[in-house]
C-alpha cells in the first residue's frame, strides 16, 4: 500500500485516498465548437506509460482535497506532489 | 510407549512438566516447549501424512515453517478445526488433537496408494489431457473423482468461534527474524533510540542458534531493556508491499491450552516502517534422489534441531547425503548424541578441511565422489544404495552398496530466504558459489528501504559449518526405477519436469503451472531453486538464464479470520438508519438494504405477505394518504456568491431564474451525455440552495461536485456540505395531505394559493422549526417535512397520530417504487444504467437548448447519441393483463425465434400495478419512441414468450390532475 504525501496532511496511507486517474486531462474550453475526435480524445483516451504517470489523487478520507502526483508505475515510486493546475515537473530517470 | 525416542538429557523443553495430545486417535505424551512435530518424532513416529497425489507415506522433512509434509488437521470436526497445518510450528500444548490428512482408510494403509503404482497413467499435467472429452465430463464426473482422491485436509464446517484483530503499527526500523544478525540489528538500533519493532515466527528468540548444542543466545536482556524496542515472537511476517508497507501475523493464543477469552486468538499487524531489516536466514534444501521422499529422510539442519533443541533419538542409524560442508556439524551432533552415524556420503570428491578431519577423529566413515541412488523401505526409510559417481556424473551401471539407516539426513546447500526482499520488488541474482539465488544490488525501488543481513544476504560467517564449498548435483542419478521428488507437497517429480520440457515448455513460468512445481501452500520453499536447476541441466543453460522464481504474499498461509479481523456478521458493514427507524419497527416493518441504509420495504398488517401489504399501501395512498420516510435521500448544501453558476453548469437544465422559495427538478450528466443522478434543489437565497440526490448517489455526488469545483472551477466560489443526516425527511402524500399537516404547521399556510407546487416554505410543524418542500414523487398532493434529524422521531409521531386515525400510515420503499412507476417517474440506476440519455428516457425537456454550456451537453452530441435506434423508455403492458413482468428480461421482436434471438431491450421496471388495476412496466427498448402501440414479446423463464403492447412510460393521471389535491 501506497505512502502518498498529501501536500496538505503530510504522508498517509493509500487507503485515505482515491485515484482520480490522468492528470492534465483539458476539458475543451469550447466544448460546443470541439469536433466528435478531439470530444472523444478528452473524454475516453488515457495514457498507460510503462513508467512515469501524472495522475490525480483526492485525499478523500483526509482533507477531501485534489492534488496532482507523478508516479512510476513500475516501481510505484512517488517522484513528485504538485497542486493543482502546476504543470507537470520534470521527473523521471 | 510414552517418549520412548526422548534423549536422556538436553533440549530446550521442560521435563517437569507433561503434556497430553492424540495423534490420529492414539495417546502420547510430550513436555513443553515441544512442538507437535518434536513430540511425534520422540514417540517414534516418522510417518505422519499421505502425499497429495500419489498418496506417498511422508515424514517430517524440516523443523520450521517451510515443511512441505507434514500437514495436520488439528481438532478435527470441530469448529476450531484447522486443516494444512504444519506440524513442525505447532507448539505442543495440552489436550492437542490432530490427525493425519489424505489417507483411507489409515495412515499406514491407504487405498489411495494405487495412485502411486498407477502412476504412470498420472504424469504432470494429466488432467489437461487426459480428461478433456467428452467435455461435460470434466465438471460432473473426473473434476470431483480427482478432488476426492488427491487432496489435503478439510474446511471447517462451522463458523469460527474465535476473534481476531487487526492492527497497525509505525516505526523507525522493522527487524524480521530474531536470530543472532536480527537481534544485532534490533540491538544497534535501539541502542540510538529508534521506535523499534523485532518480530519471529518461533516462540522464543534465537532462531538457527537454537538448533545448536547448549545454545546461548546473548543480547535478549539489553533487548527487553531498550524502552523503544518491541519483540514479538510467534510473529511471522507474510507480506512485503509497497512503500515499506508489511504485514505480519501474530498467533495470540494458538500455544495456549487454556486461553484467556479476552485475548484474541491472532492478530494482523500492518507495519508501515521507516526502514526494514531482513534477517530471515537461510534454508536448507533437499537432494533430488530416488525415495528422497521417504519417512526418516531429513534435512540435516532439521535432524540437528531435533537432537539439539528438542533432545529426540531420531534414529538408531544415521546415513548422511551431502554436497557441503553443514551437514558435517549435523553428523557430529547425532554422534555425539549417541546416534550411530553410519556414513557421510559426500557428492564431493575430494572433501577437505577441518570438519573432514573430525570426522575421521570421531570415526566416521566419508564415502566421498558418491551419492544415494535411491532408498528402500515401506513406511519409513531402512536403507540406503551409495555409489560412486563415474567421471561423466553417472553411476555407470554400478548397483551400488546397501547400506541399513532409518535415517537419512540430506543437504544439497542453502538458500538464503530470499521472500519478502523478493516481495519487496528486489530482483535476485544467482550466485554460483552458493548455487543459490541471492539478493541482487540496488535494485530496489526507492521507497523500499531495507536492506538483508546474515544467512538472508548470504553471509554464512555466522555458521559453524558454512555450506561453501559445495559442489551441485541437482538431479541425481538412480540405480533404477522411481520416483525422485523435487516438490513434495505437490507431488511433483524430476521426471514431471522433463516431461514438461519434452512437452515443448521452456519459460520456467509455464513448466511451473504445468506440473504445479512450488505452487503448494508452502510455495516451493525447499523445491523451487532444485526445479529451476534441473530445467537449467536438462536445457544445457545456465540457472540465470532458465530465470528465476517469484515469490508473492503470504509467505506462510494465513487463516481467513485473520484477514477478515472485526468486519464479520454484524461488523461486516456499517448499518444506516434513520431518525424515524424505530417508529417504523415499532408498526412492523421489513427493512431492505440500500447501500448502507436500512430502509422500510413495506408494513405487513397481520396475515399479509408482501404482495398483499404492497397492494394495501398503494391503494392506500392514493384514496387516503401514505408518509414514507425520505431521509435517505443525499442532501448537499450549497452556498457561494456563484452557487447559481454554478447549477447552471452541472443540471441540464436552466437555474437562473428560480427564486427563493421555489424548487425545481434537476438531472446531471457526465460529460460523455450519461444520465448520472437527479433530485430536487431548493432556493433558499439567492446564494443558498438545498440540494437532493438519491440515496445511492449522494456520496459519490458529493464527491464529483467537489471535483469539479476544485479542479475544474476552481475561479467559482461555491462552497459544499453533506447535510444528508443533519435532517429528517418525511414525504406526506394522498389526497389527505393538507389535512393531516394542517394542525401540526405553525407560520405557514398550506392553501394551494399560498403555497404551490414545487415550491418550499419555512414552518413550524409539531413545534420543530423545520422546512416543507411541496414536491411529488407520487403524483400526489404531497409535503416533503424537514426537520432536524433529532426531532425527526417525535414530529414523525405527532403527525401519525393525526394520521393514523384517518386511514393514512406509514409505507415503504416497494410501495414507493410501485407509485412512480405508474406516473413514468424513472430511478436514475433503475431505468438508467450508465448508457442512458435523457434523450432516451424520453426528458428531452429538461435538457436546455438556450443556456450555455454545462456537464454533458456536448456529450449529447456524440454521434452515437443522436442515432435513431437506441435504446428507449416505453410502457410496456403484458396483454394477458395478468402476468408481472421480471426485471431485467429480455424484450424481443418475435415470439418464436432461434438463438441468438435478437435482443430489442430489456425490462427495467415491473409491477402489478392495483391503481393502474393491471401490471404495469417499463423498459428500454431500441427505437422504443417510435413503437408505442406495437406488440412486442418477452421471454421468461418457463413460459412461451409473453406478448406485451409498447405504451408511453405512464399508466395512471396521465393528466397529472392529482397533484394539486
Ligand atoms: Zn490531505
Amino acid at each position: 500500500m501506497l505512502l502518498i504525501p498529501c501536500p496538505h496532511c503530510g504522508p498517509r496511507a493509500e487507503v485515505e485516498f482515491r485515484c482520480g486517474g490522468e492528470a492534465h486531462v483539458v476539458r475543451p474550453a469550447e466544448p460546443e465548437s470541439a469536433s466528435d475526435e478531439v470530444w472523444r480524445d478528452y473524454l475516453f483516451v488515457r495514457k498507460s506509460p510503462k513508467g512515469v504517470h501524472f495522475e490525480r489523487w483526492n485525499h478523500a478520507h483526509g482533507c477531501q482535497r485534489w492534488f496532482n502526483v507523478a508516479r512510476d508505475t513500475v516501481s510505484d515510486e512517488i517522484l513528485a506532489v504538485y497542486r493543482m493546475g502546476e504543470a507537470p515537473p520534470e521527473v523521471g530517470r | 510407549m510414552s517418549q520412548a525416542f526422548r534423549l536422556g538429557s538436553g533440549g530446550r523443553i521442560d521435563r517437569s512438566a507433561s503434556l497430553r495430545f492424540r495423534f490420529d486417535g492414539q495417546s502420547f505424551q510430550g513436555h513443553p516447549g515441544d512442538t507437535l512435530a518434536s513430540a511425534l518424532l520422540a514417540n517414534g513416529v516418522h510417518l505422519v501424512g499421505r502425499s497429495f497425489k500419489y498418496h506417498r507415506p511422508r515424514g517430517i522433512m524440516t523443523a520450521g515453517s517451510e515443511e512441505p509434509n507434514a500437514l495436520v488437521q488439528l481438532a478435527p470436526a470441530k469448529a476450531r478445526t484447522e486443516p494444512n497445518v504444519r506440524a513442525t510450528v505447532v507448539e505442543l500444548k495440552n489436550g492437542l488433537v490432530a490427525e493425519s490428512q489424505n489417507r483411507w482408510p489409515s495412515l499406514g494403509f491407504d487405498l489411495g496408494q494405487l495412485n502411486d503404482v498407477l502412476s504412470p497413467l498420472f504424469p504432470a499435467g494429466f488432467y489437461y489431457k487426459t480428461f478433456m472429452w467428452p467435455k461435460a465430463f470434466w465438471e460432473r464426473v473426473y473434476e470431483p473423482r480427482i478432488r476426492a482422491i488427491a487432496g489435503l485436509g478439510v474446511a471447517p464446517a462451522k463458523p469460527d468461534p474465535d476473534r481476531y484483530l487487526h492492527r497497525h503499527a509505525h516505526c523507525d526500523v522493522l527487524v524480521v527474524g530474531g536470530g543472532p544478525a536480527g537481534i544485532a540489528a534490533a540491538l544497534e538500533a535501539g541502542r540510538s533510540g529508534k521506535r523499534v519493532i523485532l518480530v519471529d515466527e518461533q516462540a522464543e528468540l534465537g532462531g538457527g542458534l537454537l538448533a545448536l548444542p547448549d545454545a546461548a543466545v546473548e543480547g535478549l536482556d539489553e533487548l527487553a531493556a531498550l524502552p523503544e524496542v518491541r519483540v514479538l515472537t510467534r510473529t511471522t511476517c507474510t507480506g512485503y508491499y509497497d512503500h515499506n508497507y508489511l504485514v505480519m501475523l501474530e498467533r495470540v493464543t494458538d500455544h495456549l491450552a487454556e486461553p484467556d477469552p479476552d485475548l484474541p486468538r491472532q492478530r494482523l499487524w500492518r507495519v508501515r516502517a521507516g526502514e526494514v531489516v531482513l534477517a530471515t536466514g537461510a534454508l536448507e534444501r533437499p537432494l533430488v534422489f530416488r525415495g528422497n521422499d521417504r519417512p526418516g529422510v531429513m534435512l540435516a539442519s532439521a535432524a540437528r534441531a531435533y537432537v539439539n533443541r528438542w533432545a529426540v533419538r531420531l534414529g538408531s542409524r544415521a546415513v548422511v547425503f551431502t554436497n557441503n560442508d553443514t551437514a558435517y556439524a549435523a553428523a557430529f551432533d547425532l554422534h555425539r548424541a549417541g546416534i550411530e552415524v553410519g556414513c557421510i556420503v559426500d557428492v564431493r570428491p575430494e572433501p577437505k578441511g577441518k570438519l573432514v578431519a573430525e570426522a575421521r577423529e570421531l570415526g566416521i566413515r566419508i564415502r566421498a565422489g558418491s551419492v544415494v541412488t535411491g532408498t528402500e523401505g515401506p513406511l519409513r526409510v531402512n536403507q540406503a544404495v551409495v555409489a560412486p559417481l563415474d567421471q561423466a556424473g553417472g553411476i555407470g551401471g554400478y548397483l551400488g552398496t546397501v547400506e541399513p539407516c532409518d535415517l537419512l539426513l540430506v543437504s544439497g546447500g542453502w538458500n538464503p530466504n530470499v521472500g519478502l526482499f523478493s516481495q519487496a520488488r528486489g530482483r535476485l541474482r544467482f550466485d554460483d558459489a552458493l548455487a543459490a539465488f541471492v539478493t541482487g544490488d540496488a535494485s530496489l525501488p526507492r521507497e523500499q528501504r531495507l536492506r538483508s543481513v546474515g544467512g538472508a544476504a548470504g553471509d554464512f560467517s555466522g555458521f559453524d559449518a558454512p555450506p561453501t564449498p559445495l559442489l551441485p548435483i541437482w538431479a541425481v542419478p538412480s540405480d533404477r526405477r522411481g520416483k525422485a521428488f523435487v516438490d513434495f507437497q505437490n507431488d511433483v517429480t524430476a521426471k514431471d519436469l522433463g516431461l514438461a520440457l519434452t512437452e515443448g515448455l521452456r519459460s520456467i513460468e509455464h513448466v511451473k503451472r504445468f506440473t504445479t512445481t512450488g505452487m503448494g501452500t508452502d510455495q516451493g520453499k525447499t523445491s523451487n531453486v532444485n526445479a529451476l536447476a534441473i530445467v537449467a541441466e536438462t536445457l544445457a543453460k545456465p540457472v540465470a538464464e532458465v530465470g528465476t522464481t517469484t515469490f508473492r504474499p503470504p509467505y506462510v498461509p494465513v487463516t481467513f479470520g485473520a484477514l477478515v479481523g472485526h468486519s464479520r456478521g454484524d461488523l461486516f458493514d456499517v448499518e444506516r438508519r434513520t431518525a424515524m427507524h424505530d417508529l417504523a419497527v415499532a408498526r412492523g416493518a421489513v427493512f431492505e438494504d440500500v447501500g448502507n441504509w436500512k430502509r422500510a420495504w413495506y408494513f405487513p398488517k397481520p396475515g399479509e405477505d408482501m404482495h398483499a401489504a404492497v397492494v394495501r399501501e398503494t391503494r392506500q395512498v392514493r384514496e387516503a394518504g401514505g408518509i414514507l420516510d425520505a431521509s435517505t435521500l443525499g442532501k448537499i448544501d450549497v452556498q457561494g456568491r456563484d452557487a447559481r453558476t454554478f447549477l447552471n453548469r452541472v443540471y441540464t437544465n436552466a437555474w437562473s431564474k428560480l427564486a427563493p422559495g421555489m424548487c425545481r427538478y434537476g438531472l446531471m450528466l457526465r460529460d460523455d451525455g450519461m444520465v448520472y443522478d437527479d433530485g430536487v434543489t431548493a432556493c433558499l437565497d439567492d446564494r443558498h440552495f438545498h440540494m437532493t440526490t438519491t440515496t445511492g448517489g449522494a456520496p459519490r455526488v458529493l464527491a464529483w461536485l467537489e471535483d469539479l469545483l476544485q479542479t475544474e472551477w476552481p475561479e467559482l466560489e461555491v462552497y459544499l456540505t453533506s447535510v444528508t443526516e443533519q435532517w429528517a425527511t418525511m414525504a406526506v402524500n394522498g389526497p389527505l395531505a393538507r389535512e393531516i399537516l394542517a394542525p401540526l404547521v405553525e407560520d405557514c399556510d398550506l392553501a394551494a394559493e399560498a403555497f404551490p407546487h414545487m415550491a418550499w416554505r419555512a414552518a413550524r410543524i409539531a413545534g420543530v422549526q423545520g422546512r416543507i418542500f411541496r414536491i411529488s414523487f407520487t403524483g400526489e398532493l404531497a409535503f416533503e417535512v424537514n426537520v432536524p434529524a433529532d426531532q425527526g422521531a417525535a414530529v414523525l409521531a405527532a403527525i401519525l397520530e393525526v394520521a393514523e386515525p384517518r386511514g393514512v400510515t406509514l409505507y415503504g420503499t416497494e410501495t414507493m417504487h410501485v407509485l412512480r412507476a405508474e406516473k413514468g417517474f424513472i430511478i436514475v440506476g433503475q431505468e438508467t444504467d450508465g448508457t442512458t440519455t435523457p434523450i432516451d428516457l424520453g426528458m428531452d425537456w429538461i435538457v436546455a437548448k438556450k443556456k450555455g454550456d454545462f456537464i454533458g451537453k456536448r456529450g449529447l452530441e456524440r454521434p452515437d447519441l443522436v442515432a435513431g435506434d437506441r435504446k428507449q423508455l416505453v410502457g410496456l403492458l403484458t396483454k394477458d393483463q395478468k402476468t408481472v413482468l421480471v426485471e431485467g428480461a429480455q424484450v424481443v421482436a418475435t415470439p418464436t425465434g432461434r438463438v441468438p434471438w435478437p435482443m430489442l431491450g430489456h425490462v427495467t421496471s415491473a409491477y402489478a400495478s392495483p391503481n393502474a388495476g393491471r401490471p404495469i412496466a417499463l423498459a428500454l427498448v431500441a427505437g422504443g419512441h417510435a413503437r408505442h402501440g406495437q406488440t412486442l414479446w418477452v421471454p421468461m423463464p418457463g413460459k412461451r414468450p409473453i406478448p406485451v403492447e409498447i405504451t408511453a412510460p405512464v399508466f395512471f393521471d396521465p393528466e397529472n390532475k392529482r397533484l394539486h389535491g
